[in-house]
């Protein structure tokens, strides 16, 4: 166990009045995994999108490793290493898989901006050589010149994974990263990320798939209507009475 | 004060065309989801069609001249003046008024058309691609126009009684020099009418219910099992129909040419951006606020100040909204986001 | 659009061949009418146009409805360049590719606050400010409706220092170290300037930078989670492609030393848009190719008169000919605008790829034939993309 890392203080958000957050404090420690259940409307996504500024809060702050998030643009917020693979795969679906990967590791390269024209894709070895070995850790280096748009769902998002992993982020959110793939591959999935742990990058997970949940954190919070319920290590929270409440008698 | 009024008053009938074009263009955007660069090519189709009936009324044949004793003369005489005398003559005296008759019909049909054959299948292509294909319609309808009507413009007369100007001014106790042609009073008062009539006819019938849905959320209509497919058909053909007597109104202010479509689309199009894509009530608000606006750039006083203001006002108003109320002024947000 | 798949052609093979069929077009055009000066140079200076608009809407997807702004800018400041300074071609495309580079900055950075539609509609408000302006306030600067034009008592304050006595009778022409810019000369030097703005686009097209603008037009959103900040590549996409339009204008003149506000008119923005898709947005070659082919099919077309149809047509009988004759008049003269937008419908409802596409399909097609029948050739593909 580390530093915190990640450290959400007081947020709250509504939407037209609709409370989808309402003071949420969520500590996120340098190296854990750390998952994020509840039951469905309870505003795991919106704490996320708030995470990476996709969604500004009403109140409270965002604290990343001593520098505040809040109000920082999605690709500031990128760029000091937070990467997040959406609930529906974000790819680029007319590239090749390879093409999608080394894209990722140029915006990290020249996010702010270098009018990189003068050396040609063809002659960007290094990068060309990581990305290879990213997509053959996410079990995609066959399908390489596949263009991005032909693959499965679950296929996209290990591609999306792929992508995140090049930057080579210190936080990593995921969304359902297992939602509707079959059991064979949600397997393959957990192994991918447990692989993933052993390099020490902290991560945030949100999941439904309690088989999921508990092969993976080192740590659960429990989100209901906008409210953390319960926080723990994942046997205490599995015998948290409220937690039971939550989803026995909560909105699902 | 007489000059803030009869700048208004300027502004308000170019105002009501811009707001007319702008009804129909957001209206088919809002339902169908389709950027029809050919509306103007409507209004300006709905012109001709006044053209076309005055050619039509006035088909003459030569018939003696009585007036002339000295020698056998011949003139020119319409046949409906020849068949009906003095109702001939009214006929052909009314005959703008009257080609909206003749024009709903064909407006209806030209729209039917138009969506039937081209519009629908471009339901589920790129804005771009929209552009692309109704700029080209555009062309192809202009043009051929172009070959039929020649290139210059065909000046359209009012009926004669409508041919003076109103006094405008002694209605308000504002002195005598106030005045205001009285066809361009007609024009304002048919606009009212036209926007009133299609404002109720969404707000009252079933079918504007069933239109408005699909304005704010399409897939759900589609998914009530609502034939979807055939209420877009007629809402083109209504937003045809009004670009179209829009345009047969117009022609005695401005005499109707081929290229009057695309003046009006360009700057109808910013009014529609103005008001917020796909609002209707913003369309209609925008297009007579533009129409003022540029009323007053084009007054001296403003042009010793800012010299070619009136050349540019409109596109500058737009690029301001735009950049300040990313929505327009009554847009919905999340339209034409992409 | 995948340019790591396969490389179907060397980039320099490409260029070589590009070069080649681009400098011996007085040759090969010879058997089609198209091989005289004035047409040629109508060829490159679009094709560069259009290969500007096409790293704007081919790669980043941003529809702009305003870039013959910048072609006429690019006019304006080369005609002041021969008017005030010297009649070398040199300075006044430099000043055109400036000046329109310069308003691109303005015009985009403004603009590309916004996307989709609401961007075209910006780039238009703005080309269409241009436009107007050109026609009335700045008159001192464009000469109005006229046009601005060379005068012989212009200053050309260069030409008077190194040359003695009086100027030869006559407006001068303009020319490149003595060589006179009209005629074949003139198109080899569009045609040299075409061919190193095919390279720098296939440069872009084949660097991170062309890479990243193609993910913005993919999906912005995971460009800018990826940590990108894509508005400074847009705003530099904008400004290239508005300087090849300048470069472009700037041509104009150096070919034909007048410059009028027209050419900013939105129906010429459409032109080149249309001149894209013609070929193909976001291919290399379809944008050089749609330029080309517009610019000889108006030049055909629009000098086909009744008179002309008729001898063509002779071989009909007197009746058909009566027919014939006026229906297909419709489409050529001044009528030749409506062939533009009947070729503008036919290329966005059935080949929304554009000519390239075309190409492709067919090509596919009589390989896919040719396999069938067992008669596979060592494969020789076709022109990249």
């Amino acid at each position: 166990m580390g530093d915190l890392v990640l450290h959400l203080d007081g947020i709250s958000k509504s939407f037209g009045g609709l409370s989808a957050l309402s003071n949420v404090n969520l500590h996120v420690e340098e190296g854990t995994t750390h998952a994020i259940i509840g039951p469905n409307g309870a505003g795991k996504s919106t704490l996320l999108n708030v995470c990476i500024g996709r969604l500004k809060p009403d109140s409270g702050r965002v604290m990343f490793d001593g520098q505040e998030l809040t109000g920082k643009q999605p690709h500031e917020i990128a760029q000091i290493g937070v990467a997040r693979v959406f609930q529906t795969p974000e790819i680029f679906q007319e590239m090749s898989l390879l093409e999608n990967v080394m894209l990722p590791a140029f915006a990290h390269r020249d996010g702010s901006f270098r009018f990189n024209a003068n050396k040609l894709l063809s002659k960007q070895g290094e990068i060309r050589d990581e990305a290879e070995h990213i997509l053959e850790d996410v079990g995609l280096k066959d399908q390489m010149m596949m263009e991005g748009g032909s693959l499965s769902r679950g296929d996209k998002r290990r591609l999306e994974l792929g992508m995140c992993l090049i930057l080579h982020p210190r936080l990593l959110l995921l969304d359902e990263p297992t939602a509707g793939m079959a059991r064979h591959d949600t397997n393959q999935t957990i192994d991918l990320l447990k692989k993933i742990k052993s390099r020490g990058m902290t991560k945030v997970i949100i999941e439904h798939d309690m088989h999921v949940v508990f092969s993976l954190a080192d740590k659960v919070s429990v989100l209901a209507r906008g409210q953390i319920i319960a926080d723990g290590n994942p046997d205490e929270v599995r015998e948290d009475p409220k937690v039971k409440e939550a989803y026995l008698g909560g909105t699902q | 004060m007489d000059a803030i009024f009869i700048q208004i008053l300027n502004g308000l009938d170019k105002g009501a065309a811009y707001a007319l074009i702008a009804l129909g263009l957001t209206l088919v955007f809002g339902t169908l989801g389709i950027v029809n660069f050919a509306h103007g090519a409507l209004f300006m189709l709905g012109a001709f069609c006044a053209v076309t009936f005055q050619k039509l009324v006035t088909i003459s044949d030569r018939v003696r001249d009585e007036g002339v004793t000295a020698f056998v003369a011949y003139k020119e005489t319409p046949y409906l003046e020849i068949w009906f005398g003095d109702t001939g003559a009214t006929i052909i005296d009314y005959s703008v008024p009257l080609s909206i008759l003749f024009a709903i019909p064909i407006m209806l049909l030209i729209g039917f058309v138009m969506e039937r054959g081209l519009i629908k299948h471009f339901y589920k292509r790129s804005h771009a691609e929209q552009i692309l294909v109704t700029f080209g319609l555009a062309i192809v309808i202009q043009e051929l126009i172009k070959a039929y009507f020649g290139a210059n413009p065909i000046p359209q007369p009012a009926p004669e009684i409508l041919a003076g100007s109103a006094n405008v001014g002694s209605w308000f106790g504002l002195g005598n020099n106030l005045v205001y042609p009285w066809w361009r009073l007609i024009y304002l008062t048919f606009s009212g009418v036209t926007i009133f009539s299609v404002f109720a006819f969404l707000k009252f019938t079933t079918y504007g219910m069933v239109v408005r849905a699909g304005m704010r959320d399409r897939e759900t209509v589609g998914l009530l099992g609502i034939d979807i497919e055939r209420r877009f058909t007629i809402v083109f053909a209504i937003a045809a129909m009004v670009a179209g007597v829009a345009g047969v109104m117009y022609t005695p202010i401005l005499p109707p040419d081929y290229h009057m479509g695309m003046d009006f689309l360009v700057l109808s199009f910013v009014v529609v951006v103005v008001g917020g894509m796909g609002s209707l009530g913003g369309a209609v608000c925008a297009g007579f606020l533009l129409g003022i606006v540029q009323s007053f750039a084009s007054m001296n006083e403003v042009k010793e100040i800012f010299p070619g203001i009136d050349q540019i006002i409109l596109y500058l108003v737009a690029v301001i909204v735009l950049l300040v109320l990313p929505r327009g002024l009554m847009g919905r947000t999340g339209v034409m986001d992409d | 659009m995948t340019d790591m798949k396969k490389p179907v052609l060397n980039d320099m093979l490409l260029l070589f061949i590009f070069s080649a069929v681009i400098l011996l077009m007085p040759f090969w055009l010879e058997p089609f009418g198209a091989a005289y000066p004035d047409l040629l140079q109508k060829f490159a200076i679009y094709g560069i146009f259009a290969i500007g608009f096409n790293i704007l809407l081919g790669l980043t997807g941003y529809l702009s409805f305003g870039h013959a702004a910048f072609l006429g800018v690019g006019s304006y400041a080369a005609v002041w360049s021969f008017k005030l300074l010297t009649m070398n071609v040199l300075p006044a495309v430099l000043f055109g590719v400036l000046f329109a580079g310069a308003l691109a900055a303005i015009i985009g950075f403004l603009s590309l606050r916004r996307s989709g539609i609401y961007f075209s509609i910006l780039t238009l408000a703005f080309a269409q400010m241009s436009y107007n302006l050109a026609y009335s306030v700045l008159t001192p600067i464009t000469n109005g409706e006229t046009g601005l034009q060379l005068d012989r008592s212009d200053p050309r304050i260069l030409d008077r220092m190194f040359s003695e006595g009086e100027p030869a009778a006559g407006l001068p022409s303009t020319d490149l170290f003595g060589v006179t810019m009209s005629g074949y000369p003139g198109f080899y030097f569009c045609a040299v300037i075409l061919i190193v703005c095919f390279f720098i686009s296939i440069r872009i097209f084949r660097s991170p930078f062309g890479l990243m603008l193609k993910g913005i037009k993919s999906n912005q959103n995971r460009m800018q989670y990826t940590g990108l900040n894509t508005r400074p590549y847009m705003q530099t996409a904008f400004i290239i492609s508005g300087m090849f339009a300048g470069l472009a204008g700037s041509l104009l003149a150096v070919t034909d030393p007048l410059a009028g506000a027209e050419r900013m008119q939105w129906t010429a923005s459409g032109e080149v848009v249309l001149m894209t898709i013609l070929g193909g947005v976001g291919t290399l070659i379809g944008p050089i190719l749609g330029a080309a082919l517009i610019k000889y099919f108006e030049n055909i077309f629009s000098s086909f008169n009744d008179t002309v149809l008729e001898q063509a047509f002779s071989f009909l009988p007197e009746s058909v000919l009566d027919v014939v004759v006026p229906l297909m008049g419709l489409f050529v003269g001044s009528g030749w605008q409506l062939t533009l937008g009947l070729l503008f419908m036919v290329v966005v409802i059935f080949l929304p790829g554009g000519l390239v596409e075309g190409f492709n399909r067919i090509f596919k097609f009589i390989r896919s034939g040719k396999k069938r029948k067992g008669l596979v050739e060592p494969t020789q593909d076709q022109a990249s993309e």
